[in-house]
């Protein structure tokens, strides 16, 4: 239990706070339009005016949540600034995407509540135009105003139109329309299957946010809302009066025609802030784009991987960051997320390209993959970097013993993470990590290449300076050939393992989790590890379950997943 | 990522569509709203697209992503034959469902969304996309044991005798391992 409140405690709580703050607008909203200013409003509409305005009120405050977790510049700057005091804090801001998706669910929610409510406003307001009685209350109210066109309380004006025109008529239903196809159309486009196949629908229609905004702002300028205005209500009592309409404002009664006006829009209140953010991390990306990348080194690794070392001017990283990368010579509007595989501490930047679509493809011709001579530094392409983006490795360092485990592609930030580790040691004796379990599942032998060599270089520094129990490795196989098996069997007795070249031998098939966790929980008894995945969502939520159910010795396991 | 295949978004589009149009001809009928009549099409005519746009096409390159329980329906889909799989039909299908709905407020919003629906479908359809079934793999069943009892009738192909020694000055060339060490015949 105590890990799991380590775990995820803060993430609950968050929600918890989100959802009640959710909760209490849509009731205090609910019970504002029940007083009496409303009440001739609600003689007409029933309930449904309180079941519009309740969820209009979360959308406000949704609409404001949503766009504080994709400024990432922002959320990179308070994590930096957080981590000094709280880790879990920091780590909290790992799950921005998260919380992201969540609003947007809650906007949906509301949107669909507020519409429907309108539906029966609409069909009301209508019926009430209709229904040709001076002895009908409804139609009485809707007549009032008929002379000036401002104190008026219904806002379909005549019999002699239908609810669809007037939606297409009054601002608040035209951009209501808008917005709504906005919303729905990011919707259907960021559904996992379309944003995993074809990211670039997914952005592109994203972009629909400006207009789904501006509509959002503009909605409430007709001010079509209407209730009696304070000075009304102090010569013409509702509940008093609402009887003897069919004598209002005739000689001698004490109640007036009553005089209605609109609510003022409210939405630009909760919206400006962050959009005034959200124009200012857009500009810092801009802005940081424009700053002069040069590519020092182009190197191909075997299995269609390629290696760019980059200088830019003014470029500080931390272990296991990421950056956005853009190759305007291929595409003006394509910004792809790379995990940084270089150290802080040396004096260039690198990522390992995996070639897998159109983009990266261009790339590895653009940067002469395909040629066999060495190209001038000048034929190469321009490049455009946007970052370096914090993720949850930079926390490696914070822990004494850390848990890494990585598969296929996603060893990536680990490479960074060795890397640096190696370079502390080399250069101070006291860091604070002091034993790290390394896991890499490969489905295959092919990716191995570029990394074992790093394994190997590390493995060979390591035992110069005596320190091979420092970094304890295992190469997990999920998939092999049987003639390769075989080979293996009969190579069994040699000392270096025969794919990798190591001291420590590949193993096969899955690690059993539940070991590793007990193994590495008897030998560090009382204290903290850090797990750090980067992997598919099911090795995560296996390793999220070891991490909570491990307790023995008083070990505690913090369990940190990427994201790409 | 490869080139979009327009037909996955427009399936979405389309079942999100089919959702809206249905639920905005529930209002309009539980509501009694005037024009009800064209809410109650708009409930037959959302369940129906529902049902049509539930099966995930397979993709064309690359795997394909079942719904949950997709199966059924799959079977059912496939049953129109033509009329299923090429997208103009669809795309034609679409637009005339979503005509009556314009005709009423509360079903507007489904009409407008399978009109767009509509219109990426017909953009699947000019790029030659097809609705394709995903259908189960049915893997011949391996069968281990039965090579084992059959002893082989000819024996393995081997190079000529001459060839099969090693000789001294040209030990890489030999086909395998001489169980005796290689001495000259001096």
């Amino acid at each position: 239990m105590g890990n799991y409140a380590a775990n995820e405690g803060l993430s609950i709580f968050v929600i918890l706070v989100w959802l009640g703050i959710n909760v209490f607008l849509f009731v205090h909203f609910y019970m504002a339009f029940l007083v009496d200013r409303y009440y001739y409003t609600r003689v007409i509409l029933g309930q449904a005016l309180s079941w519009a305005r309740a969820p209009a009120a979360c959308l406000n405050f949704n609409c404001m949540l949503i766009l504080l977790p994709v400024c990432r510049n922002l959320l990179s700057f308070l994590r930096g600034s957080i981590q000094c005091c709280s880790r879990t804090a920091a780590r909290q801001l790992d799950r921005n995407l998260t919380f992201h998706k969540l609003v947007a669910y809650m906007i949906a929610l509301h949107t669909a509540i507020h519409i429907i409510a309108h539906l029966f406003n609409f069909e009301r307001f209508m019926d009430s135009q209709l229904m040709i009685n001076s002895s009908y209350l409804p139609y009485v109210l809707s007549q009032i105003g008929n002379n000036d066109n401002r104190s008026y309380l219904n806002p379909i004006r005549s019999n002699e139109t239908n609810p669809t025109i007037v939606m297409f008529t009054t601002i608040a239903g035209l951009t209501g329309v808008v917005i709504t196809l906005a919303l729905i159309l990011i919707i259907t486009s960021s559904m996992e299957v379309i944003r995993r196949s074809y990211f670039e629908v997914f952005w592109f229609t994203h972009h629909l946010f400006i207009v789904f905004f501006i509509g959002l702002v503009l909605h409430g300028v007709g001010r079509i809302v209407r209730g009696q205005t304070l000075e009304s209500v102090i010569v013409h009592n509702p509940n008093e009066c609402h009887s003897q309409f069919e004598t209002w404002g005739q000689n001698d009664t004490n109640c007036p025609v009553p005089v209605f006006a609109g609510n003022p829009p409210m939405t630009w209140k909760w919206v400006v802030g962050p959009m005034f953010l959200y124009v200012c991390e857009r500009l810092v990306r801009f802005y940081r784009s424009q700053q002069k990348v040069v590519i020092t080194k182009v190197v191909m690794h075997p299995s269609k991987t390629l290696e760019l070392q980059m200088k830019k001017k003014g470029f500080k990283m931390e272990v296991g960051q990421y950056v956005f990368i853009q190759c305007p010579s291929i595409s003006q509007l394509e910004w792809h997320p790379f995990t940084l595989t270089s150290a802080p501490e040396e004096d260039h930047f690198s990522v390992h390209i995996r070639i897998v679509g159109d983009w990266t493809q261009a790339l590895y011709t653009a940067c002469g993959g395909d040629k066999t001579v060495v190209l001038d530094a000048w034929t190469l392409p321009k490049m455009a970097i946007d970052g370096p983006f914090g993720t949850a490795s930079e926390d490696v360092f914070r822990y004494e013993v850390v848990m890494l485990v990585g598969a296929g592609i996603g060893v990536t930030p680990f490479a960074s993470v060795l890397k640096s580790v190696w370079y502390k040691h080399v250069k101070e004796n006291n860091v604070f990590t002091k034993k790290i379990y390394f896991y890499w599942l490969c489905p295959e032998t092919q990716a191995f290449e570029w990394f074992a060599d790093l394994l190997q270089s590390l493995e060979r520094q390591m035992t110069e300076k005596n320190m091979s129990d420092f970094l304890s490795y295992n190469i997990y196989l999920t998939r092999w050939k049987d003639a390769e098996a075989a080979h293996l069997r009969v190579q069994y007795e040699a000392e270096d393992d025969p794919i990798t070249g190591l001291k420590q031998k590949t193993r096969y098939g899955k690690p059993n989790w539940d070991n590793e966790f007990s193994a590495i929980a008897t030998q560090h008894p009382g204290s903290k590890v850090g797990v750090f995945l980067c992997g598919p969502t099911a090795l995560a939520k296996a390793l999220g379950k070891q991490c909570i159910s491990h307790k023995e010795s008083g070990t505690e396991f913090i369990f940190n997943k990427e994201n790409f | 990522m490869g080139k979009i295949e327009w037909a996955m978004w427009a399936n979405e589009q389309a079942l999100a569509a089919g959702l809206i149009y249905a639920t905005g001809g529930i209002v309009g009928v539980a509501g009694q709203f005037r024009g009800w009549q064209f809410a109650a099409f708009g409930i037959a005519a959302g369940v129906f697209v529902c049902l049509l746009e539930y099966p995930r096409s397979k993709r064309g390159k690359g795997t394909s992503v079942e719904r949950t329980g997709q199966y059924c329906f799959t079977v059912c889909v496939k049953a129109f034959g033509p009329l299923t799989r090429n997208y103009y039909v669809r795309a034609f299908l679409h637009a005339a469902l979503c005509v009556p709905g314009g005709f009423m407020l509360a079903t507007v919003l489904g009409c407008v969304c399978l009109a767009i629906a509509s219109l990426i479908y017909l953009s699947a359809a000019i790029h030659g996309e097809h609705w394709e079934p995903i259908l189960p793999r049915t893997e011949p069943p391996k069968r281990i044991g039965e090579s084992i009892k059959e002893p082989p009738q000819n024996p393995p192909p081997r190079p000529p005798p001459e060839l099969r020694r090693k000789k001294v000055d040209n030990l890489e060339t030999a086909a395998y391992d001489n169980p005796m060490s290689v001495t000259t015949n001096e």
